[in-house]
């Protein structure tokens, strides 16, 4: 299992748009991706779950993946997440 | 071949296929199921489908409208092949025993709960999204058609039970080749958005929308007001030569365009358009259009989902004062409530709309949104003839509350530096019968009239425009009508001001022989009529219509005037 700490850095949190990228990109992988806040956790490969969490510009959250490929969904979901602005 | 015949709102023949926009039943019914496999298959073989119908429109708004556009329709195909979504509906499906379409509505109906209720606007917007995709996928599991005008393709007729401003505001202009509703009539939104258009229409055919299935074969007849349905060759052949013989007709009036336009013993009056968006100045430009007499600014506002800025109602009022070229444009400020509702401006209902907190009764009561028009048109002032105009003005009172306003806005914008045209008229509608029968006294204050027709028969006469049971009344040619006409044009021309119409009438064959007679100096109508509107005023003496007109006063009823204009055109 790999996990890591973000913060969201994106004025608008984590919206429609960002959100479908994390989801597109995570699809092909066959590890389980999460997002994790306090209280809850996110299926990456759902924009519904993504969404859900309702992340805020200043939000903590960590990213986990699990599984086969899990460095590889590893590397390209957090080099989304910080190339997009999304979190760092 | 079925033959249907409603009202001829937009002229011209249209031969196409039917492209019915109805709004399907949508009613989930729970069922309790046996075989889960065939469910399930049921709802994935709709997920296929959807996903599909989406890409399709994603790549069609992107290549019309663009990327950005488009972005949304990427965030819809996610949510429809989204597992979190997926995987309860067939959950519910295994283990309660129940229907595709009831499993759908339990889950979404979920999430939609779940955004709706966050802490957060722009989630709460969401539910939105998650409530269009849902449709959407229901549709197909019940095996019912979602129209969606922005995807058509191909030339089509559309059949509607009316239209309203959104959708016609999603019709594709190059595939539309006409339409026929079930209800309005000639001053319905339909019918004006038709002669905009410049595409045949018929409106009021009652069961077009029982009669007419998708793809059918249609004709519109808009000469006419008959709509043929699944015409047999001979027919298609007939109608072609009609469509033929009409554009043989327009382009005979094309030659006017830069004719100017005067009467056979040479007294010259103003034939200008109606407008809704800048991009119908095209349209105004092409058919010989001498100013816009009426430019319909609500149309700004609507179709989006905040109130339009100062700054973009700045561009449209500045495109359209440049395209008309130093021409007189009239701009009627916002007239919204009555049939024009806007989504994002909640109006209490009314129980008769028509006589309500509409147009300048609501802007006098909104300022910060009436403030933020007039400022765009004081800033677009420099760059053409702007004429700032009142809606639905009832008493001086209101005229000169919202003048001041005017007056305030022009102050402030010279203070920060901002220019301003010097001279810029500003002038009423004319719709409601109290202004007409004081216009004596209105007409020492305002800088011109602009008699609005559709408006003031109907509250002449009482009589909902919108209730076909009562369209009886809707008589133009009624002397009541007439003498309050001859009231608004007598007491502007005392006082050296102006007096035109906007209304429908102003571009009647038979209407507008009387209303030269009457001494109308600006006739604003369709960009569509204004050329055969020259023609007809080329043939007409004034000097004889002064008569008539009095004499039509005169009359005891509608069908008396229509019939002495009628034995003097024949003449």
């Amino acid at each position: 299992m790999k996990s890591q700490q973000f913060k969201v850095v994106d004025a608008q949190g984590i919206h429609a748009r960002p959100a479908s990228q994390l989801v597109s990109n995570s699809t092909a992988f066959a590890s389980t991706i999460a997002l994790v806040t306090d209280n809850k956790e996110a299926n990456v490969k759902s924009i519904l779950s993504v969404m859900s969490l309702a992340l805020r510009q200043g939000d903590d959250f960590t990213l986990r993946v699990e599984g086969a490929d899990e460095e590889q969904a590893f590397t390209a979901i957090s080099t989304i997440l910080v190339e997009m602005g999304i979190a760092q | 071949m079925m033959k249907l015949n409603g009202i001829a709102a937009s002229s011209g023949v249209a031969i196409a296929k039917a492209y019915c926009l109805v709004a399907p039943d949508l009613t989930v019914v729970k069922q309790q199921i046996t075989d889960v496999d065939a469910e399930q298959a049921k709802l994935d073989a709709a997920l296929a489908v959807t996903t599909e119908e989406l890409k399709a429109i994603q790549q069609m708004t992107e290549e019309n409208l663009g990327a950005e556009e488009a972005a949304i329709f990427g965030a819809h195909l996610l949510v429809v092949n989204d597992p979190e979504l997926i995987a309860p509906m067939k959950q519910k499906i295994a283990d309660e025993k129940v229907n595709a379409a009831f499993a759908l509505q339990e889950v979404s109906s979920m999430f939609v709960t779940m955004f709706e209720s966050m802490d957060n606007d722009y989630m709460n917007e969401r539910a939105a999204d998650i409530k269009d995709v849902s449709k959407r996928i229901l549709a197909h599991i019940l095996g019912v058609k979602i129209p969606n005008p922005s995807a058509i393709n191909e030339r089509v007729i559309v059949v509607a039970n009316d239209l309203t401003p959104s959708d016609t505001a999603q019709l594709n202009r190059d595939f539309v080749l006409g339409f026929t509703t079930d209800i309005g009539g000639r001053t319905s939104h339909s019918a004006i958005m038709a002669r905009s258009l410049e595409i045949p229409a018929v409106v009021g055919t009652k069961e077009a929308t029982q009669t007419i299935e998708d793809g059918m074969m249609v004709i519109v007849d808009g000469l006419s007001g008959d709509v043929l349905v699944n015409p047999d060759d001979e027919t298609i052949a007939h109608y072609e030569q009609k469509a033929k013989a009409f554009s043989a007709q327009q382009k005979e009036w094309a030659k006017l365009v830069n004719e100017p336009s005067v009467s056979a013993d040479g007294h010259h009056v103003e034939l200008a358009a109606n407008i809704g968006t800048p991009e119908d100045l095209e349209s105004v430009v092409r058919n010989g259009g001498e100013g816009v007499g009426l430019y319909r600014t609500e149309f700004l506002y609507m179709g989006r989902d905040a109130l339009p800025t100062e700054d973009e109602q700045f561009t449209a009022y500045r495109a359209v004062l440049e395209g008309m070229s130093g021409k007189p444009v009239v701009v009627r400020t916002l007239d919204i409530g009555g049939d024009k509702k806007l989504p994002y401006l909640p109006l209490a209902e009314e129980l008769n709309p028509f006589l309500g907190h509409r147009a300048i009764r609501l802007c006098l009561e909104r300022t910060d949104i009436f403030r933020t028009q007039l400022r765009a048109l004081l800033r677009a002032s420099t760059y053409g003839n702007l004429k700032i105009m009142f809606p639905m003005i009832a008493t001086l009172q209101e005229f000169r509350e919202a003048k001041a306003l005017l007056e305030e806005e022009k102050a402030n914008l010279l203070a920060e530096g901002v220019q301003v045209a010097e001279q810029i008229e500003v002038g009423i509608m004319v719709e409601i019968p109290s202004t007409a029968v004081m216009a004596d006294t209105f007409a020492k204050e305002v800088d011109f009239f602009s008699i609005g027709t559709n408006d003031l028969i109907q509250y002449t006469m009482a009589a909902d425009r919108m209730n076909e049971q009562v369209s009886y009344l809707y008589q133009p040619y009624n002397p009541a009508i007439l003498r309050l006409i001859k009231m608004v044009i007598d007491a502007a021309h005392k006082e050296g001001k102006w007096a035109g119409m906007c209304g429908e009438m102003a571009g009647d064959e038979f209407a507008v022989p009387l209303l030269l007679g009457l001494g109308l100096d600006e006739f604003s109508m369709s960009a569509t009529s204004i050329l055969k509107t020259r023609a007809l005023l080329q043939s007409l003496n004034k000097v004889e219509l002064e008569e008539l007109a009095v004499r039509a006063l005169d009359e005891a009823t509608a069908d008396d005037v229509l019939a002495i204009v009628q034995q003097y055109v024949a003449k």
